[in-house]
């Protein structure tokens, strides 16, 4: 057998006639289905690729995206944003972030504001920055404020691990990790409600691949068993995507609802067990993690255990941190985007006051989110 | 937040917490400390998140997709060919066509 090649994996996957010949397969099997279904993508990275190489437009009428919550920037209320940015008005405090989180607007302004003001606010590539960051300035608190879903958890783990076994003294931890299925059950409960003014309920899911790389596709287990709903765990190529839907749309059409890996050369229904270990000796379930847009909810947040309290910065600090909740800017619909009860152009604020270069909400903000997707890849939507 | 290109991994530093990945052409470092002991050789593919490694890439089940999307690319062409020919069968105009081609080729 051949080995593998890097340019088989990236150019096959997103090879267009392969799109093609999958867009007919799931047009040839959509003919046959009873009703319409509606499939949310719950992550950013497949809005991002669905947008971007126009998938929406090779559907037949009766298959329809649903974009979902999808982006640990999208999700972050404005009040954890605040307790970053008090964070970093402390003085001696470096603190440090990942991603587009420096852009997004809390209720004093983003972290690049506070930046601005003198704040030493720092973006890294990966969190392990942090430890060179503390050693060279030994004199200040490193403040790691950590996003991310069950993806960017472990990485987190291994840095505490790494400050425990090393002895550094001055990185401290603000945990902002967020579960993605405990929200999935949210979006179908909430969407169940409103189902009549709507009618448009999620039939099904399309499995983050790199939440599952890490906990496994057994996390989307009670999904189908429980809720009625299929999952496919997808990976992000377009390809990947197109297989994914074809597999739901399947289901539908031989009236099966299972969970399934379309990923597999990644995904495991085990998944990575040397780093849910990780998780698991760092972190417990908070009760109740407030989503922007969404709302409380139950045990979706993780927080550092009590015996690493001397590392939580939310402990530290508990003194100056805000503890009001804090709403959106009224004309901001991102909470029903997040919903996939709206879509990004419904907003009348979506390209005109809001944009990417001023973003009114997180969801313009981050590249994965669905205003941006749309901001950047909506001249190719027709409908 | 995602990348998802994968990465082979071309050297592991002794202490094995790092290695050296290469992807597409660009070398970088990357971060092991998520991965059981030995689980990463040097020629794997992985694929890397924010500067870890996050897991290795199966790589008969990534040829196998391939070679899947191959099968269904040909099985496609074949029906197309089909469909073609078929419809082609079906076309009422065909005799007509088929005769004034003849004509202007000046054979009929
Ligand atoms: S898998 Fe990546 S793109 Fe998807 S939600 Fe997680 S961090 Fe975002
Ligand atoms: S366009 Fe801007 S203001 Fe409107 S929903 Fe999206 S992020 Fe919010």
């Amino acid at each position: 057998m051949a080995g593998l090649e890097l340019n088989n994996l990236y150019d096959d996957f997103r090879d267009g006639k392969t799109l093609q010949a999958y867009a007919r397969i799931i047009a040839e099997d959509a003919a046959k289905l009873e009703r319409p279904i509606n499939i949310m993508e719950v992550c950013g990275g497949h809005t991002h690729s669905i947008m971007k190489f126009g998938i929406p437009q090779m559907m037949p009428e009766n298959v329809n995206f649903i974009h979902g919550p999808g982006c640990p920037v999208c999700i972050m209320p404005k009040e954890r944003i605040d307790h970053a940015y008090v964070l970093a008005m402390q003085p001696d405090v470096i603190l440090v972030t990942l991603g587009d989180m420096i852009k997004v607007p809390g209720s004093n302004g983003s972290l690049q504001d506070a930046r601005a003001k003198g704040a030493d606010v720092r973006f890294v590539y990966s969190p392990m920055e942090c430890i060179k960051i503390a050693q060279e300035n030994p004199e200040k608190k490193v403040i790691f404020f950590a996003i991310g879903f069950e993806t960017t958890t472990p990485m987190t783990a291994v840095l505490l691990d790494q400050v425990i076994k090393q002895n550094i003294t001055n990185i401290l931890f603000h945990i902002n990790h967020v579960t993605v299925p405990e929200v999935m059950v949210e979006l179908i409960d909430s969407r169940d409600i409103h189902v009549d003014s709507y009618n448009n309920k999620i039939d099904a899911f399309l499995g983050p691949s790199h939440v599952s790389v890490i906990a496994g596709s057994k996390i989307y287990e009670k999904f189908p068993k429980d809720y009625g709903r299929p999952v496919v765990v997808s990976g992000f190529e377009p390809v990947d995507v197109m297989e994914g839907i074809s597999m739901i749309v399947k289901q539908f059409v031989e009236k099966r609802c299972e969970l399934e890996i379309q990923y597999k050369r990644v995904v495991t229904y085990e998944g990575n067990l040397n780093a849910q270990k990780l998780i698991e000796t760092y972190f417990d379930k908070v009760d109740l993690f407030r989503w922007r847009g969404l709302g409380n909810v139950p045990e979706s947040g993780l927080k550092l255990k009590d015996g690493y309290a001397k590392y939580d910065a939310e402990v530290i600090y508990r003194d100056v941190l805000p503890i009001a909740e804090i709403e959106d800017h009224k004309l901001c619909i991102c909470g029903d985007i997040l919903r996939g009860m709206a879509k990004p152009p419904e907003c009348t604020i979506f390209g005109t006051a809001c944009k990417p270069t001023t973003p009114i909400g997180s969801c313009m903000v981050s590249s994965e989110g669905a205003c941006a997707a749309y901001y950047k890849y909506g001249n190719l939507i027709t409908s | 937040m995602c990348l998802s290109i994968p990465s082979k991994v071309v050297k592991i530093n002794e202490d094995k917490t790092m290695c050296t990945v290469d992807t597409m052409g660009v070398q970088r470092d990357a971060n092991l400390m998520m991965m059981a002991d030995d689980e990463v050789k040097v020629g794997d593919y992985v694929l890397l998140h924010i500067g870890f490694v996050m897991n290795k890439i199966d790589e008969e089940e990534a040829l196998a997709s391939i070679a899947t999307y191959k099968e269904i690319l040909e099985l496609m062409d074949e029906e197309e060919r089909k469909r073609a020919i078929l419809e082609d069968d079906e076309c009422p105009a065909r005799g007509e066509q088929y005769a004034e081609e003849l004509e202007t080729d000046g054979r009929a």
